[in-house]
């Protein structure tokens, strides 16, 4: 099967062509089996289905040059964007059509394509591999890939919390001081006083562009942390609750009040530049983004601060995400796999990076040893310190203040929460520009939540 | 295209008509063959043609039907017109065609407006005319999804975008330090969209018109000035019925493309604040509820809708065809 993904842009009728395809899957779902002799496993070739990050892109290219060089096993590489790779994953997994041996999970989907038998177990493997070192693997990350029934079902590539960044500068120019583990309530007297004390600058940048992994994710992490949640552990949906709409509400008013222009759509990127143009004091989001902020060409390199993300009623509350490699179960090349896994996910492959493109770009976030290295604290010196604590503090399987149905901090481990995230968000982001109120957008929002709790009400 | 003979297909003359004794049933097949032998060429042509475009499509329509969620890879069956009545009974579903109307009427119309005015201009000779089209023609050649990040970025954001930038300039020149930073995408977000796409569209309807105005014969218009005729009065009584056939070609082509747009809704707002048009709406039942039933009914519509608009500006094109034969 080799149907392009459908092409948003071409209407109801690239959908056919894609339905045929999968039409056509189904059909042939079960007697294919991908070619090949599972005896000689380093005489063939891998398929990898990845997304197009950076830092995927950084693996695509030492690949041929290092581990084919070393191993004798060629890769094939397909790279999508992270919608298309889920469509296409969710369509290769589901038939089991064993296409794609290798395939980058997030630690959303991790859970969710173990409990459907979509992908083979890996632990036992990465605990006889002493070089692997799978004690190494920071244990959030570790926890977040395993499944329901307490085995690891993928390895991760690079893994990311959230945090607070500020500009220490401008703090000290207003006379103010950062606490060593603000609460939100704290943030937002800072982001009042900030705001305005410079010509056109404002005070917090927060998300506010729909989408289940834009807005939804910051926004669940404060909800959480101010003792809300969207479902409770019997499923009844909580998106209307007094905790849920305090913290919408707290999140709304901050960034009408003091966070930056445009904010029903600004995203990471949006964000970003707003911090590094120096027009907003402080910014609430991935720890990835300090990279970007200290980097070369950053005018505010050396003056951003890197505070735990803000709290109220939880000890910690920075979001857990992280790619990772998972195996399909179907694939014929199962120890080969495993060798591409050992290796992209592996300590030799962090080194190589340091060594052949810069320390910069090597996928942190994942091992411990990483940040006892000093050419990485070299690099990485301001904010290292304070990405190992986020990850280290985030609990993806009790991240609030109640028992939750299924794991994820800044979302909710179903395959269902895509949608409602998104649509939920669609709304709150509506609030955000001022075209209604947030009761009137939960109240909305409630509805979409209610569909989900009848789903799963009569598990 | 398949070609539109006027004369009635022979097959299906000899099926109506008994076939009449005498020497003409020779002159007939033979005849018949001759089509024959100028057909047989385009057969594997047409033959590719309905199996990479209609075949996909049943293969939507025949998924309309079924009750199939990648979700839930085990809950799979016959859905007979759920998928149907949850398309039409689906708010999200019924604000996106109000949407898609809204946003497609005026590009279209503005677009066509704009491209008639330049379309004016460039048909005058002047120097450095072959610079001056080429420039007003590169929005057209930009890829869709890097023009709508232009506009996000460059032009629109509230912070960092030339738009308030200039602004601020503007109202510093006259000593003011207040001046006005409107956040375009939010204040106007369905507004923000159409103007990108305008951009975009402009130039091909220009493009349009402009042929349509130099195929003009310039005599009729040189007679008219000599009868004292203002400039006015040309462009009324000539120029316009002359071009609007063009007009109408423009709109109607112009409407199935934007009809389809995706790229400006999607990045520009990401279908919030009631900006998402139909395909912005199948885009998130497929990647997001990944609900493909629902979705092939939703495509399903959708097509059947633009074959509405696409039988109207066929039925204009080859008119026009026609009349060039003619003429």
């Amino acid at each position: 099967m080799r149907a392009r993904p459908p092409g948003p842009g071409r209407g109801g009728r690239s959908l056919g062509l894609t339905a045929l395809a999968a039409a056509l899957a189904l059909t042939t779902a079960g007697c294919y089996r991908g070619a090949g002799d599972a005896g000689n496993d380093s005489r063939h070739t891998l398929n990898v289905l990845m997304v197009n990050n950076p830092q995927m892109v950084d693996l695509q290219r030492l690949t041929a040059e290092h581990f084919t060089k070393e191993t004798g096993i060629k890769v094939h590489f397909t790279v999508l964007p992270e919608d298309d790779l889920r469509d296409k994953m969710s369509q290769d997994f589901s038939s089991q059509a064993g296409q794609y041996d290798v395939a980058s999970v997030s630690n959303y989907e991790t859970p969710i394509y173990a409990r459907n038998g979509w992908l083979s177990p890996l632990g036992e493997r990465a605990a006889k591999d002493r070089t692997f070192d799978q004690g190494d693997i920071l244990p959030p990350v570790r926890s977040s890939l395993t499944a329901a029934d307490g085995k690891v079902y993928a390895e991760p590539f690079y893994g990311e919390s959230s945090f607070l960044m500020y500009r220490k500068d401008l703090l000290k120019a207003a006379g103010l001081k950062m606490p060593a583990r603000p609460t939100w309530h704290q943030v937002a007297g800072l982001a009042a006083k900030l705001d305005g004390s410079r010509k056109g600058l404002k005070g917090i940048c927060l998300r506010g562009q729909p989408g289940w992994g834009q807005l939804a994710a910051p926004l669940t992490t404060v909800v959480n942390t101010f003792g809300g949640t969207w479902f409770d552990k019997d499923w009844r949906q909580q998106v209307d609750s007094p905790a849920f709409t305090e913290a919408t509400k707290f999140y709304v008013d901050l960034v009408r009040r003091h966070g930056q222009a445009g904010a029903p759509q600004a995203g990471y990127t949006e964000c970003l530049n707003d911090m590094q143009q120096g027009k907003v004091a402080m910014w609430y989001d991935a720890t990835a983004g300090a990279g970007s902020l200290e980097s070369g060409g950053s005018k505010v390199a050396g003056k951003v601060g890197y505070a735990p993300a803000p709290v109220e009623r939880t000890r910690a509350a920075g979001w857990l995400f992280t790619w990772a490699w998972g195996v399909q179960k179907a694939s014929t090349h199962q120890d080969a796999a495993w060798r591409f896994v050992r290796w992209a996910s592996g300590k030799g492959y962090e080194r190589l990076v340091g060594r052949e493109l810069g320390w910069s770009r090597v996928p942190g976030g994942k091992r411990a040893s990483l940040y006892r290295n000093p050419e990485y604290a070299k690099e990485a010196g301001a904010f290292a310190v304070p990405t190992e604590r986020a990850i280290n503090s985030a609990r993806p399987r009790d991240p609030g203040v109640q028992p939750r149905p299924a794991p994820g901090i800044q979302f909710v481990g179903i395959p269902e929460f895509a949608d409602l995230g998104t649509k939920v968000s669609t709304e709150i982001s509506a609030a955000i520009a001022g075209k209604q109120s947030v009761p009137e957008a939960l109240k909305k929002s409630r509805r979409l939540a209610q569909e989900v709790s009848d789903a799963y009400a009569h598990h | 295209m398949p070609t539109h003979t006027t004369e009635p297909a022979p097959a299906a003359d000899a099926a109506l008509v008994p076939a009449p004794r005498g020497p003409n049933v020779r002159a007939r097949r033979t005849g018949r063959a001759k089509d024959w032998a100028r057909r047989a060429p385009l057969l594997p042509a047409l033959v590719f043609l309905v199996v990479v475009t209609q075949l996909p499509f049943l293969a939507t329509v025949v998924i309309s039907f079924t009750r199939w969620n990648a979700l839930a890879p085990d809950n799979r069956g016959f859905a007979a017109l759920d998928n149907y009545r949850a398309v039409f009974t689906d708010p999200a579903m019924r604000a996106s065609v109000g949407t898609t109307v809204l946003l497609t009427v005026t590009v279209v119309l503005v677009s066509l407006l704009l491209g008639l005015g330049l379309a004016l201009l460039l048909d005058r000779g002047f120097r450095g005319r072959g610079i001056v089209r080429t420039l007003l023609i590169t929005p057209f050649l930009i890829v869709p999804v890097a023009s709508a990040l232009l506009w996000k970025h460059a032009l629109y954001n509230a912070s960092y975008g030339l738009l308030n930038g200039s602004l601020t300039w503007i109202w510093r020149l006259f000593g003011s330090e207040h001046p006005p930073q409107p956040d375009w995408m939010t204040d106007s977000p369905l507004a923000a969209v159409e103007m990108s796409l305008i951009w975009q569209w402009t130039p091909f309807m220009m493009l349009i018109l402009l042929a349509g105005l130099q195929s003009r014969a310039s005599d009729a218009v040189e007679a008219a000035r000599m009868d004292g005729a203002s400039a006015w009065d040309i462009f009324r009584y000539l120029t316009l019925p002359h071009l609007r056939r063009y007009l109408e070609l423009a709109a109607l082509l112009g409407t199935v493309y934007v009809v389809q747009n995706f790229d400006a809704v999607f990045t520009i707002t990401s279908g919030g604040l009631g900006t998402a048009n139909l395909p912005y709406t199948i885009y998130q039942t497929v990647y997001q509820s990944h609900d493909y039933g629902r979705a092939s009914a939703q495509g399903v519509v959708v097509v059947l809708c633009s074959l509405l608009v696409a039988t109207f500006a066929l039925r204009t094109v080859s008119s026009l065809l026609r009349e060039e034969v003619t003429s």
